[in-house]
């Protein structure tokens, strides 16, 4: 999809965008990857970090909000990411907001996910919602890779029209443990401190 | 002989030297059996490697003239002001005078050596970048180290974009008996300093025992220096036929160009060490980032631009 490459271009000039593995990625693994959210090139430049084989079954989950709203927007992120866009703010309240997800995790792709649901201003995560924790008791058998994204909050920040090119660095964890009977509370702040001590 | 074959014999030669530096690396990967050793001859192949890389670049933006000239160096300066401030602490208050100097700063700075404004391109950002930026940062309103982080932008943006545009803008003078063939000034430029920091890298490793400024750069040697500096200085007086000097002439620019670029190195390492850093990024391999491999061209280009403009441009 030549939207993509165009995409990637773009974002290795901009942030590079540099991957870095703790452990590193097999490929054929269903995944969960959950980093950080601190500007608008996050999504793009994890889904760029990643390697080729993985990238292609690996999709973001973008707001319906936001990219749904027009058709470029809707056009980049379903054409050139592949994103799965969920409604935030629950507009069909009969509808499960994480159904789109599940059914991506069903037919074995991977996904990108911003557990802190919005954008932060500072370089370390706010507190984890807890759509993680479901679709982890859902998927036992999912890895779950924490994601560090570094300086990007200085590039993009929210409210901001024009990024500042900036080297950002991808830090990608090992699988986060599952802990038996553990409480959503415990595993989200387990989760949200997996991501920190990358940083 | 024309330009064009100036060009190609020039070219020749520099192929001849990197392809005896490959076979010399590849003989001394094979012999080499302690660990040491072997990590040196590692970092000299990627640097080798480099090399061909960068020169192949180079000697197509010449094929291609003047605007594959010009177009090189705004990107050159677009990736040393990524890596400049990646490093810098700077605060939200600035994105809009980090914004602008990305995205107008560097592409209007090119464009006037494109169209050949020799006066707005001397004072475009000495003045009005350096008045605009503090304007721009004092938007944000936000006093905290205000006057440390203005600095440090405008800092950045003298080093890597005002300095270094000072070497594509040797296409812009125009010295009697030597039209045409300014794009060779410029290869003179790049090919003195480079020869001279891969030269003091060369003895160092091979003589180094006196360090020059062990606390800003341990790697810099007293012994490097000598032999890197006189040796690239004959380089650079053997190398006069490809410009308007004569051969003590070029010999005393070539010190310029040396003398400069040695003290560009050691102060943007020391810039760098004061950041925290050891290398100002990882894009080239065995290099560091680019701002690494750009800091004596920094220093030394816009000296020998004004130099050459007194004494032989009209």
């Amino acid at each position: 999809m030549w939207v993509s490459y165009l995409l990637i271009g773009l974002l290795r000039l901009l942030v590079g965008a540099a991957p870095r593995f703790v452990v590193p990625l097999q490929s054929g693994v269903r995944r969960i990857f959950f980093a950080n959210h601190s500007s608008h090139v996050d999504t793009l430049a994890l889904w760029a970090a990643l390697p080729r084989p993985i990238r292609d079954r690996t999709r973001p989950v973008a707001a319906r909000d936001y990219w749904g709203k027009t058709a470029l927007r809707r056009h980049f992120a379903v054409k050139g990411l592949n994103a799965v866009l969920i409604d935030r703010n629950r507009d069909d309240p009969s509808q499960d907001p994480l159904q789109p997800l599940t059914e991506a995790l069903e037919r074995g792709d991977s996904l990108i996910l911003f557990p802190e649901g919005t954008r932060q201003a500072q370089a370390l995560p706010g507190p984890f919602k807890s759509g993680l924790y479901r679709l982890a008791c859902l998927f036992p058998d999912v890895e779950l890779i924490p994601v560090y994204l570094e300086n990007l909050h200085r590039c993009m920040p929210k409210g901001t029209l024009f990024p500042v090119p900036m080297i950002c660095t991808v830090r990608f964890g090992a699988a986060l443990p599952r802990l038996a009977g553990e409480s959503k509370e415990s595993f989200l702040e387990r989760a949200r401190q997996a991501v920190v001590a990358l940083a | 002989m024309n330009p064009r074959q100036k060009f190609e014999w020039l070219m020749a030669g520099i192929a001849t030297l990197l392809a005896v530096a490959t076979v010399v690396g590849w003989i001394l990967g094979a012999k080499v059996r302690t660990e040491s050793g072997r990590s040196v001859i590692a970092n000299l192949n990627t640097r080798i490697a480099a090399w061909w890389v960068m020169v192949a670049v180079f000697g197509v933006a010449y094929v291609f003239g003047k605007i594959a000239t010009i177009v090189l160096f705004a990107v050159i300066s677009f990736l040393s002001l990524r890596e400049f401030i990646t490093l810098t602490p700077t605060r939200p208050a600035d994105h809009r005078a980090l914004s602008v100097a990305f995205f107008v700063i560097i592409p209007v700075q090119y464009y006037l050596i494109g169209i050949e404004w020799y006066a707005l391109f001397t004072i475009f950002i000495p003045v009005y970048a350096f008045l605009l930026l503090p304007s721009l940062s004092m938007l944000g309103q936000d006093t905290e180290q205000f006057l440390e982080r203005t600095a440090k932008i405008q800092w950045g943006v003298f080093v890597t974009v005002f300095c270094i545009s000072h070497a594509p803008a040797l296409l812009l003078l125009r010295i009697p008996g030597y039209a045409g063939q300014d794009a060779l000034l410029l290869f003179y430029l790049i090919l003195i300093v480079q020869i001279s920091d891969v030269l003091q890298y060369v003895f160092g490793k091979l003589f180094g025992k006196h360090p020059v400024a062990s606390v800003v750069s341990p790697s810099k040697t007293v012994e490097g220096l000598v032999g890197g500096a006189s040796s690239a200085i004959g380089v650079g007086c053997a190398m006069w036929w490809i410009t308007p000097f004569s051969p003590v002439q070029a010999a005393a620019m070539a010190s310029v160009i040396v003398l400069a670029g040695f003290l560009g190195g050691l102060v943007l390492s020391a810039v760098k060490r004061s950041m925290g850093a050891k290398d100002w990024g990882s894009m080239i391999s065995g290099h560091g980032g680019m701002l690494d491999r750009m800091d004596s061209i920094s220093f030394a280009a816009p000296i020998f631009f004004h130099l050459t403009r007194f004494f032989f441009a009209h």
